[in-house]
């Protein structure tokens, strides 16, 4: 199948192994920033086909793990009340806030639906004039645009009873913040491939600009991802920090500039809260004036008061300070169906990945 | 009928009760056993080695592209039955109904569920019908309690399943769900994706005529073959290796899960077996399977082990390893 069968060819994955190992360098910590990485590492067994001296670190990109408790305690506040109709990605549902969760919620009679696209939230909009109908938007770079999107059309068409509630990241401030932070000390970054559809390469330069780092936008077939490591492990190599697009077939240096124009036209950059990483300066976004009369915060609801459990620590997961299987939580307590932290929730979280595929 | 759409009075009992039975359902299931309409429904030869199986279908949407949710209905309690090397003969079929739902569509669903069963060589022998109000059912379910005969000389479990196995699987994976979930959720694309809905007692039975030693069978329904795999290795606590370079996969349907972050592991199939073969069998039984129209594609994909009890391991194409875990909670498309 076409871009697909050719990336994951036995023989040139072999090669590219080999290749890999050839090059003589130290030990070595590379993050995957984007949850789909770590899961394509996994799903093809990347990691035990690497030579001992290359380690890989799951990083922060995955956008449900990554939504504070605040965050969904709104989202649960907002599903409680009875003419409030909220529409989510699957993968929030089970994520615990404070005390509760969308999945929990719902079982209780909340209207809570589970929604593949933002425009279907403008549907149930349409379909129920008397409700009022709350899109939790979550994700990345990749999904911004098809948020904003859906909001300028909300807008043209005249929908009175459609509200976001904007819980969005941008990629590129929560990999500054990692460096910065230097609880753990990366010698490259594999960045996310779809993200980079959007904002292009530009938004990196900082990685090896100021930070004297490599790092290589890569796809996510398994040839990408060897091929992706071989680029940076080059770059180690040749002490030669650069910012390379290996997944040339779907990322431009300049991205997509209609789908960024988008997102500037409904949202500015903003502060924002991810878990694990804490507060990181424009790391979010919030409503140009034009279009915020669709912000779900503006809806006045009693929240309960946040706090997180004490025992989890998907924050330094987060981070890749430890693995989830240094988690005293993981597998004993915290699993899949009785999920403590995020990681676990999301398919694309490190802890359900590790213990889906470890 | 002179109704279009079926109304609470249909579940009643009373004159439109009957009238649904006699002018509408009776005319699709003409058999001695049935006829009677008593409350039960004797069969007076029993024999031992008598199987039972029920399941209940609640699939939404209830048409979709290669079936509906009658043609399920007869097709899924089949497969159950066949998976335990039972001849299914009779089946007993009852209907929850939405007040409000088209007569239309419900001759619609009756017909499949004849033409299915007529196919299958099983039939209905007992019935009932509810009608709740609407908003109570999601326009139609259906149950259907199967009985069959078991095969002598067949002895198939979860529990049989021995170290030095071969794992044999008969076609494509992903169909049915896909399907579903495309025809669900309005996705288009170039190909329409069928369910591969089917009846496996005709291929259950040229299998095990070749081999009647084989040690289990399973359809991989809910959960899809991930999760069948991991429960025959803990019920037979035995370890299990596949290959995911000779799994079977459908290009339209690698596309779809490709596009929506779905694993064709854990994919729901409706027309589909395992088995688990003694090896020296296993070359004979893949031949035989490749003769049946549900088989061709019929391929050994792994085997069974002494090591790592409990566990499924999978070589994957660029020929690392992965544990293939059992489905925990749904999948959900990928988000970015």
């Amino acid at each position: 199948m076409k871009f697909i069968e050719e990336f994951r060819d036995k023989n040139i994955a072999e090669r590219l192994i080999y290749e890999i190992s050839k090059i003589s360098i130290p030990k070595i910590k590379i993050m995957e920033v984007c949850g789909t990485h770590t899961v394509s590492i996994f799903r093809y067994g990347i990691r035990n086909l690497l030579p001992e001296h290359i380690k890989l670190i799951s990083g922060p990109g995955c956008p449900v793990c990554v939504t504070p408790n605040i965050d969904i305690d709104f989202a649960i506040a907002l599903s409680r009340h009875k003419d409030v109709i909220l529409a989510t990605f699957g993968d929030m549902m089970k994520v615990p806030g404070s005390t509760s969760s969308l999945q929990k919620e719902k079982a209780e009679g909340r209207d809570i639906r589970i929604i593949y696209s933002p425009l279907e939230a403008m549907s149930i909009a349409k379909d129920n004039p008397k409700k009022i109908v709350i899109f939790f938007a979550i994700g990345f770079e990749t999904t911004s645009p098809t948020i904003a999107s859906t909001i300028i059309r909300a807008k043209r068409d005249g929908i009175e009873n459609l509200f976001f509630l904007n819980s969005q990241k941008r990629i590129p401030p929560a990999i500054c913040a990692l460096i910065q932070s230097k609880d753990i000390m990366i010698d490259g970054f594999i960045l996310p491939g779809h993200v980079s559809t959007i904002i292009g390469s530009d938004p990196y330069q900082f990685i090896s600009n100021e930070f004297l780092l490599p790092a290589v936008i890569t796809g996510f077939e398994p040839l990408d991802v060897l091929q992706g490591i071989w680029m940076l492990v080059k770059m180690i190599r040749e002490e030669r920090p650069a910012i390379e697009i290996q997944y040339k077939r779907a990322v431009r240096k300049e991205g997509n500039p209609l789908a960024i124009k988008k997102i500037k036209e409904v949202f500015k950059e903003d502060d924002a809260t991810w878990r694990g990483l804490g507060l990181i300066p424009d790391s979010g976004y919030c409503f140009r004036e034009e279009y915020k009369r669709f912000d779900a915060r503006n809806i006045e609801i009693e929240v309960e008061p946040s706090k997180e459990n004490n025992q989890c620590v998907c924050g330094k997961v987060l981070k890749g300070i430890i693995t989830p299987l240094e988690c005293s939580l993981f597998r004993k307590v915290c699993h899949p169906e009785n999920p403590i932290g995020p990681c676990m929730v999301s398919i694309e979280g490190a802890c359900h990945t590790y213990f889906k595929y470890y | 009928m002179k109704e279009d759409k079926i109304l609470l009075a249909h579940g009643s009992g009373g004159k439109l009760s009957h009238e649904l039975i006699q002018n509408f359902f009776l005319p699709f299931f003409k058999n001695p056993i049935l006829e009677p309409l008593d409350d039960g429904a004797k069969i007076t030869d029993i024999a031992e080695g008598l199987a039972f199986s029920t399941d209940s279908y609640v699939v939404n949407p209830i048409f979709f592209p290669g079936g509906d949710i009658g043609k399920l209905a007869v097709f899924g309690t089949v497969n159950d039955l066949s998976m335990v090397g039972a001849i299914p003969s009779f089946l007993s079929l009852s209907l929850i109904i939405e007040e409000g739902f088209p007569i239309s569509d419900l001759k619609k669903i009756i017909s499949s569920i004849h033409e299915s069963a007529v196919q299958a060589n099983v039939q209905i022998v007992t019935g009932d019908t509810k009608v709740v109000e609407n908003g109570a059912a999601d326009r139609i379910f259906i149950n259907t309690s199967g009985i069959g005969w078991i095969r002598p000389g067949v002895n198939l479990s979860g529990i049989n399943v021995k170290p030095g196995d071969k794992i044999l699987l008969s076609g494509s994976l992903g169909d049915h769900e896909v399907a579903i979930l495309s025809a669900r959720e309005g996705f288009k694309f170039q190909e329409i994706i069928k369910s591969d809905c089917a009846p496996l007692n005709n291929l259950v039975d040229k299998i095990l005529q070749r081999c009647p030693n084989i040690h289990c069978m399973r359809d991989p329904t809910r959960g899809g073959l991930a999760t069948t795999l991991n429960e025959i290795a803990n019920k037979s606590d035995v370890g299990i290796i596949i290959e995911e370079e000779k799994i079977p996969i459908r290009e339209s349907v690698k596309g779809v899960c490709e596009l929506l972050g779905l694993d064709p592991f854990y994919l729901a199939n409706e027309g589909k077996l395992i088995a688990f073969c003694p090896p020296e069998e296993a070359e004979g039984v893949l031949e035989v399977m490749r003769e049946d129209p549900l088989g061709k594609e019929g391929v050994i994909i792994g085997r069974v082990v002494e090591e790592n009890k409990g566990r499924v391991i999978l070589k994957t194409l660029i020929g690392g390893n992965r544990i293939l875990d059992m489905l925990t909670g749904m999948q959900f498309p990928r988000i970015c």
